[in-house]
């Protein structure tokens, strides 16, 4: 292959006199929408999965309202469209585009010291993709919805189901695009695109965390998507491969379904640990215990995570000698994720710890990511989850790590690069209230939970005997608290934009390169491309100077 | 090759973007964003080979029955265009590399052309298999007992088949581009990634096709 080699300077204006990339590009709706900068796209996910934070949140709600009394409030169909629009719209709109489409979006380039992601235009598809998602997306809630579960289980979702299930499946598929575009940006940039003396071990956590993430979702989400484009024909044609009437076989449905939705619960945690590990050494001054370990455990996960789908299934008619096999895999597969939580602590062994809101958020995560991991290994032993399977127990392991834990990475992930990403400090003491209320909100809502499982409560019926009514009342009024903890931050985030102290670029007093350039920072990210010369997270006993 | 400095008309047409250092690294990672999106297809197929594997194991007789009464004549012919495509494809961009313009162009409408026969090949199949009422769902009478696993094998033949000529008329209109591109001289010895990225695609479809070609024709055809 021919090598030609350009090496000219770009063109770049004198250091000082820039605007930020807030400002660059003007700020008129043309300038964003049709922007190839991935801290503006950034923003532009931002918007639009905190809009179906809300929305999913407002299912949520109506959930909790109906299981404070007995009988329910709704109509059995209607709480199964409800329960069925919360997950859908959670895990595919809100939590796995979450922190890869955001905060990674916005970094990734930052501390890899590139001038942006490999492919921005792709970047910038991703985000229409993501959209026109969206939008079908409330277009089958608004006309009328879906009861099939998020997880669509055949032949219910192509046979029986009388709700919008093409135009959901339809949805999610498209979203699926989305991903791996993201993914795959993702991928090539952190191949291709990291600065001088940037070497894979000198790589922030952060960056290692979204790499095993992207590699789960270029080669799990084209597996969801052809499961449900032959769901969609199947329902449409009453032809295919998943109903027994037909022939087929509903166990290949569930065997396709969770060989993706298994690691892409691995999609919607790793960011998240890529969050703790940055936040975690920043406020104990201390380097990240075990870095190596961290990373690898990562790309452990991320491997293993396509192994053990079938944990999901266990009572569902795989063999016994299947059951034990993926029952030992999902007990291995604990181990990394332990390792993790260890070198978090170790971290903070004789650190110099500081209580700022990201901090709080962080040690909230260990805490509650911890208890659902342990309880994964609960459901993963083949005795107890034949009495826990389809119960309040399942419901609340996933939520401890999902909410309790990929929710409060994300939020200690915003308001630690909130300065970064705005220029602007938020208002401490209120971040501090919020993330406080979050952490006691969540539990009360979902440790009720837990025991509720244990006792026997089915998960997805409107209605239940009265003697689980204490615990459920319990849970709805946690869930309030916590609905106040999540609406917090949007008053007080959007105050600081205007009124907020100015950040410098380095507020923090943090390692990574994403501190040394200007906060907001200037459209292609840095006047000189950045050289590295040491490891991430020098805070002691050498800080890392300021000047380089 | 030595990495001399370019000539200015050269510049532009490197289309070098802001994130990238020199051109050769613009290349190579458009190179390696192609490869990383052929992992995605490839378990985009995988699904479906999934299925066809399970339920293949599931119902031998079934499958080998209806895999019998596939049309392997042009199966056959449709397995030779192809693979002659991929070759004019990795001629044309062999041609790219030595900056010959013209046969970088004609190589790759030839290509385009051969995928376009491929998809003439496939439709007068599907004709044939309208007229013998095998497209389940549509079209589809045939009985006995193993007719509803007959239905589950032309279900995934349509499937596997359909997404596969969805890629090659992806792959054509992409190749007739380039082959335009070529002509009007947008490429050279310097530039012409675009070219070999979409060799790269143009050959993963091909691939697609030498599996999907003896699970269609050859599994019902083999053994006793
Ligand atoms: C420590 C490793 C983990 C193990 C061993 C584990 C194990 C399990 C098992 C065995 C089940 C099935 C229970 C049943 O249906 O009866 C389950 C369900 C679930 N887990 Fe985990 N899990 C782990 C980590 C995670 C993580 C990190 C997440 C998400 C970020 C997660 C999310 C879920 C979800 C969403 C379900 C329920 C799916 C459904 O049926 O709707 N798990 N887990
Ligand atoms: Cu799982």
């Amino acid at each position: 292959m021919t090598t030609a080699t350009f090496t000219g300077q770009s063109e770049e204006p004198a250091p000082g006199s820039q605007a930020s990339y807030l400002t660059a590009e003007g700020f008129t709706l043309r300038s964003w929408l049709l922007t190839k900068d991935h801290k503006r796209i950034a923003i532009l996910y931002t918007i639009s999965i905190t809009l179906f934070f809300f929305v999913g949140g407002a299912a949520a709600t109506l959930i909790r309202f109906n299981l404070v009394t007995p009988p329910g409030l709704f109509q059995p169909d209607t709480y199964n469209r409800l329960f069925t629009m919360h997950g859908i719209v959670m895990v595919w709109f809100f939590l796995i585009p979450s922190i890869p489409t955001t905060l990674g979006n916005f970094l990734i380039p930052l501390m890899i010291g590139a001038k942006d992601l490999a492919f921005p235009r792709l970047n910038l598809l991703s985000w229409y993709l993501f959209v026109i998602a969206g939008v079908l997306g409330l277009i089958a809630i608004g006309a009328g919805g879906v009861d099939t579960g998020w997880t669509f289980y055949t032949p219910f979702s192509t046979m029986y189901s009388n709700g919008y299930v093409v135009l959901a499946l339809a949805a999610v598929f498209v979203s699926g695009f989305s991903s791996i575009l993201t993914g795959l940006n993702f991928i090539v940039s952190i191949h291709r695109l990291r600065a001088p003396g940037l070497t894979w071990y000198r790589l922030p956590v952060f960056c290692w965390s979204n790499y095993a993430t992207a590699l789960i979702l270029v080669l799990a989400t084209p597996i969801l998507a052809i499961t449900l484009a032959l769901v969609a024909v199947e329902r449409l044609l009453k032809v295919g491969i998943f109903d027994p009437a037909l022939g087929g076989d509903p166990l290949l449905f569930q065997h396709l379904f969770w060989f993706y939705s298994h690691p892409a619960v691995y999609i919607m945690i790793l960011p998240g640990f890529g969050v703790i590990s940055e936040i975690v050494p920043c406020f104990a001054r201390k380097p990240l215990f075990g870095y190596k370990f961290v990373v690898w455990s990562s790309i452990a996960i991320a491997g293993i995570g396509f192994f053990v789908w079938a944990h999901h299934m266990f009572v569902a008619g795989i063999s016994l000698y299947a059951g034990l096999v993926f029952s030992l895999l999902s007990y291995i597969i604990a181990v990394p994720s332990a390792i993790k939580v260890f070198n978090w602590t170790a971290t903070l062994h004789k650190g110099w710890i500081s209580f700022d809101a990201p901090m709080l958020y962080a040690l909230g995560f260990i805490g509650l990511f911890t208890i659902g991991g342990l309880t994964g290994l609960f459901v993963a032993n083949l005795a107890f989850d034949v009495h826990a399977t389809d119960t309040y127990f399942v419901v609340a392991h996933f939520h401890y790590i999902m909410v309790g834990g990929m929710v409060s990475a994300y939020f200690g992930g915003l308001h630690y690069w909130w300065p970064k990403i705005t220029g602007r400090l938020y208002p401490e003491w209120w971040a501090r209230i919020a993330a406080i209320l979050i952490f006691f909100g969540f539990n009360l809502t979902f440790f009720p939970q837990f025991i509720l499982g244990y006792l026997g409560m089915q998960r997805r019926y409107a209605s239940y005997p009265p003697e689980f009514q204490i615990w459920n009342v319990l849970s709805s009024a946690g869930a309030s608290i916590l609905a106040v903890g999540y609406a917090l931050p949007l008053f007080y985030l959007g105050w600081s934009l205007w009124r907020g102290q100015k950040a410098g670029p380095n507020p923090w007093a943090a390692t990574g390169l994403e501190w040394r350039t200007p906060s907001p920072p200037p459209p292609h990210n840095f006047d000189v491309t950045p050289t590295v010369t040491r490891p991430p997270y020098q805070y002691r006993p050498d800080p890392e100077p300021q000047d380089v | 090759m030595s990495e001399t400095p370019l000539a200015p008309q050269d510049l532009g047409r490197l289309h070098l973007e802001p994130q990238y250092a020199t051109a050769r690294q613009q290349a190579e990672t458009a190179a390696f964003g192609m490869w990383v999106f052929l992992a995605t297809e490839v378990l985009f197929f995988g699904g479906m080979l999934f299925g066809y594997t399970y339920l293949r194991a599931t119902f031998p007789e079934g499958f080998a029955e209806a895999a019998r009464e596939t049309h392997v004549i042009i199966g056959t012919i449709n397995t030779v265009v192809l693979l002659t495509s991929s070759f004019t494809m990795a001629w044309a961009v062999h041609a790219a590399e030595r900056d010959r313009r013209r046969a970088t162009a004609l190589l790759l409408a030839a290509t385009a052309l051969l995928g376009l026969l491929f998809l003439g090949l496939k439709g007068l199949e599907y004709y044939k298999e309208w007229e013998e009422g095998v497209v389940p769902g549509l079209n589809f009478h045939k009985d006995g007992p193993n007719a509803h696993v007959a239905a589950m094998f032309y279900y995934l033949y349509f499937m596997l088949t359909g997404v596969h000529g969805l890629h090659v008329t992806i792959g054509i209109g992409l190749v007739a581009l380039m082959a335009v591109r070529a002509w009007r001289g947008g490429f050279s010895a310097r530039y012409y990634t675009p070219v070999e990225v979409t060799g790269l695609y143009w050959h993963f479809v091909d691939l697609v096709w030498i599996f999907l070609y003896p699970l269609i024709y050859l599994a019902g055809r083999s053994g006793p």
